[in-house]
């Protein structure tokens, strides 16, 4: 099913990394002295420097976005099914951009990195990252590659709204803004969750204060547990009915705690691979982010006044069965838009696959991506 | 390009620069067209996902939206013109949505089939059953044309609601507006359109 030689996929790629000594002043006043951000590029940079596209990963994303890194490796990165040639992020004509955020835990400057200053990974000490820094450290990224203006930035769920803060922040360096799946800020609800996760990672008798790297160990049943909540918010009740229904494991109750269930066995097996492959520190760092996202609140908490900084043209798309980011968050957007005259395109795609819906290949939801990708990329072509 | 001359006619209603709001856009033909040649500035609200496909593919703004849910996300005369074409007499509530479409819009421009077309009472009168024409293409039982009405009972209706109609035009059976049609309107008139305002 996966194969780096098919002639839609991007192949084998390598990430890279790139150094900053610029210190990065942040939205919580600390200053950030130097750092690294990792990231991968598909597709080719053309003469004009005109067909940039940022790929901004959400909460457990990361900078290995498409292709793969060895011929053995079982999965391509996380958007291979959108980013390759012939695909909507159309590698053709493309030059698409994939980071790991600061903060991130695969490859980037974050708290399981050293801090120069004390020697030690930084922990907890991590300085708290919003939004609109991962936006500003993106912009200086985008300079060391020579790009002024990327094409189209785009982003699902957390990385819609990185690609909502870009358009506000940096109007002249953003044509399109792809926001999937996302939301202008959280509800008391998502924050709730995002506190149950939280909770259970700190309350881990091994995240030792967040310093767990220096006992050889870490909050394992915390992160499993952080993300069995998450995971059940990315689903909707429809898609776990046909998924595992009241399915047992083997066929008979066995008035125990183990588990019986086929969802128990699924949620347990999704949290147990997470744990294993994610920094309980970012994921604290990551929550945090989307609570604090509000880009209204520099304007009077008007998201109108916020939009109205833009020039770029929009694509807002959320998902009939998304409860976590629902389709009336997008349409807040959408209507903030239209309220001030900006260029904007919304669907809503019907499927019952729920928030992760953004990842998947829905066909609606990629003919109509891939349409206006086509769109984006005839302008430039045209320009 | 070439436009449809319904389509042709709302073209030189609508002056240099407008905002405008389409509702039921189709496949976004009239707002690449305005926006090509007269410079307006415009969304189109659209239901049908191949259309919405076909808007995004002309880079025309369109959005998802369902008319029968109203145009409460949309701000008092938020526009210069909203037009509905077509598809008055498909939505559940045109008396509701008229009013919507003039609260958001200054004027309304508005196109639907009349149904006191001369062929169209022909076809009721000698063959005692719905009818069926190339505008009205549907059976009984499955037509989305739920509130057919007359250019009579629009005109009552604007008057009743004290709308003013600023302009009146119908077409015919080739989409011309001759002299008879426009004499005998709700007679000669297959395809009525106007124009309105509070």
């Amino acid at each position: 099913m996966f194969d780096p030689t098919a002639p839609d996929s991007v192949g084998l790629v390598k990430p890279a990394l790139m150094h900053f000594d610029e210190p990065l002043e942040l939205e919580c006043r600390r200053v950030l002295p130097s750092y690294d951000l990792m990231y991968e590029t598909y597709g080719t940079l053309n003469a004009a420097h005109s067909n940039a596209v940022l790929i901004c990963h959400a909460l457990s994303g990361h900078h290995h976005a498409a292709g793969y890194h060895s011929p053995e490796d079982k999965r391509p990165g996380w958007w291979d099914n959108c980013i390759g040639p012939g695909k909507p992020i159309d590698t053709n004509r493309f030059f698409v951009v994939a980071l790991n955020n600061l903060g991130g835990c695969h490859g980037s400057t974050g708290p399981g990195t050293v801090n120069p200053e004390t020697g030690q990974p930084w922990g907890p000490d991590f300085p708290m990252v919003t939004v609109k820094d991962w936006v500003t450290s993106q912009a200086r990224l985008a300079d060391r590659l020579g790009i002024r203006r990327w094409a189209a930035v785009i982003g699902g769920s957390l990385g819609g709204m990185q690609a909502l803060q870009w358009a506000i922040d940096y109007p002249d360096r953003i044509g399109h803004a792809a926001v999937i799946a996302s939301a202008p800020k959280l509800s008391a609800q998502n924050i709730a969750f995002n506190e149950v996760a939280r909770q259970s990672i700190l309350t881990d008798p091994n995240f030792h204060g967040g310093r767990y790297y220096l006992h050889d160990t870490y909050p394992r049943q915390g992160l499993i547990l952080a993300r069995m909540v998450g995971h059940i918010t990315y689903l909707s009740d429809d898609a776990m009915r046909a998924k595992f229904g009241r399915d047992l494991q083997s066929g008979r109750f066995h008035f125990g705690f183990d588990v019986e269930f086929q969802v128990e066995s699924y949620l347990r097996h999704q949290g147990e691979t997470f744990s294993r492959n994610f920094d309980a520190n970012t994921y604290l760092l990551m929550t945090k982010a989307l609570d604090y996202f509000d880009p209204a609140r520099n304007f009077d908490n008007s998201l109108e006044t916020a939009l109205s900084h833009a020039t770029c043209q929009f694509l807002v798309i959320s998902f009939t069965s998304d409860w976590r980011f629902s389709p009336e968050r997008s349409e807040e957007i959408v209507n903030a838009l239209v309220a001030v005259d900006r260029d904007v395109s919304y669907a809503e795609v019907d499927t019952d696959k729920g928030h992760d819906a953004f990842l998947l290949d829905i066909p609606e939801y990629t003919r109509l991506f891939g349409a206006y990708m086509r769109r984006v990329a005839d302008e430039l072509e045209n320009a | 390009m070439m436009l449809r001359q319904d389509l042709a006619i709302i073209r030189d209603w609508i002056p240099q620069g407008a905002q405008v709001l389409d509702l039921g856009c189709g496949d976004g033909t009239l707002l690449a067209h305005l926006r090509d040649n007269l410079g307006v500035r415009g969304y189109g609200l659209e239901i049908d996902q191949d259309n919405i496909a076909a808007c995004i593919e002309k880079g025309v703004n369109v959005i998802e939206q369902d008319i029968d849910e109203g145009l409460g996300n949309i701000a008092d005369q938020r526009f210069d013109y909203v037009l509905m074409t077509q598809a008055l007499q498909a939505v559940q509530r045109p008396d509701q949505v008229l009013s919507e479409m003039l609260r958001v819009g200054r004027e309304a421009i508005v196109t639907f089939p009349n149904f006191g077309y001369w062929r169209v009472r022909g076809y009721l009168f000698f063959k005692g059953r719905m009818p069926v024409s190339r505008r009205l293409p549907y059976e009984w039982y499955d037509t989305p044309n739920i509130h057919l009405c007359t250019v009579r009972d629009f005109d009552t209706h604007c008057q009743k609601n004290g709308f003013r109609v600023l302009e009146r035009r119908v077409l015919n059976h080739d989409h011309r507006s001759a002299l008879f049609s426009q004499l005998w309107p709700n007679f000669f008139g297959e395809l009525a359109m106007y124009r309105v305002t509070r």
